[in-house]
């Protein structure tokens, strides 16, 4: 699965370059996830702006990634396209992540 | 419109780009047919995880314009619904940061969005039928 991690100082950028996270890919979505997060940070943002379609079973992982930082590490989520925005909203998950609109400023095409 | 696939989950995938690139969810709006696209989704994925939880089967899908919408149909041979009844589909519920739903979402995202939900066992087939609106 096509997932990138680059450090930025005190916060990993996780850029997928995947153009689903369904239930066809949620547990390699998960474990790779683990993998790229190994390293301490405080923050991790996770860019889904390549992502176009999201189901159950993926939202049920990135909630899963969340709960594996940790109560001290945040997971941020960006660039969430329409329909993902969409099953973030009714299942109020937005109500959950911190979620950005697009990459905050000095973290633009820097992965 | 019709279409049969297997069920697993990389044929639900491809069964689901087949049903939005033709027919009558093609000429939806991009928002009804992320809508759609989220719905079809996980409609098919309960079909393999729990109809065909123990075997291997086929998915028909009829896709057929209706006044309210796409009126979709899904038939399967897997097992039954328990009590013969669809799930409640309740949203579940958002606690605290360690307890938080990891499912649990899909009869909720199912229910929410269509319209003119209906489910019958019908001998060995489970047929369920929906609307998903313009």
């Amino acid at each position: 699965m096509n997932i990138t991690a680059k450090a930025h100082e005190d916060l990993i950028l996780v850029t997928v370059g995947e153009d689903r996270i369904d239930a066809a890919c949620a547990i390699q979505f998960k474990e790779r996830m683990r993998e790229l997060t190994q390293a301490p940070s405080s923050r991790v943002i996770l860019d889904l702006s390549t992502v176009a379609f999201l189901d159950s079973s993926g939202l049920g992982a990135v909630v899963a990634v969340m709960k594996l930082l940790g109560p001290d590490r945040k997971l941020e989520l960006s660039g969430l396209t329409p329909t993902v925005a969409k099953v973030f909203h009714l299942t109020r998950m937005d109500t959950v992540f911190t979620i950005h609109p697009s990459l905050p400023d000095g973290l633009q095409k820097a992965g | 419109m019709e279409l049969v696939f297997d069920s697993n989950l990389d044929a639900v995938r491809g069964g689901l780009a087949d049903l939005l690139d033709s027919g009558p969810l093609c000429a939806m709006e991009a928002d009804a047919r992320g809508t759609a696209e989220i719905v079809l989704a996980e409609v098919f994925n309960n079909v393999v995880e729990h109809a065909y939880a123990t075997r291997q089967g086929r998915i028909k899908v009829c896709l057929k314009n209706h006044p309210d919408g796409v009126l979709v149909t899904v038939i399967d041979s897997g097992s039954p619904f328990p009590q013969q009844q669809l799930p409640q589909g309740l949203l579940p519920e958002i606690n605290a940061w360690d307890d938080l739903p990891e499912g649990g979402f899909g009869w909720y995202l199912i229910r929410s969005q269509v319209r003119h939900l209906s489910y019958q066992r019908e001998g060995k087939h489970n047929r369920l039928t929906f609307c998903l609106p313009y």
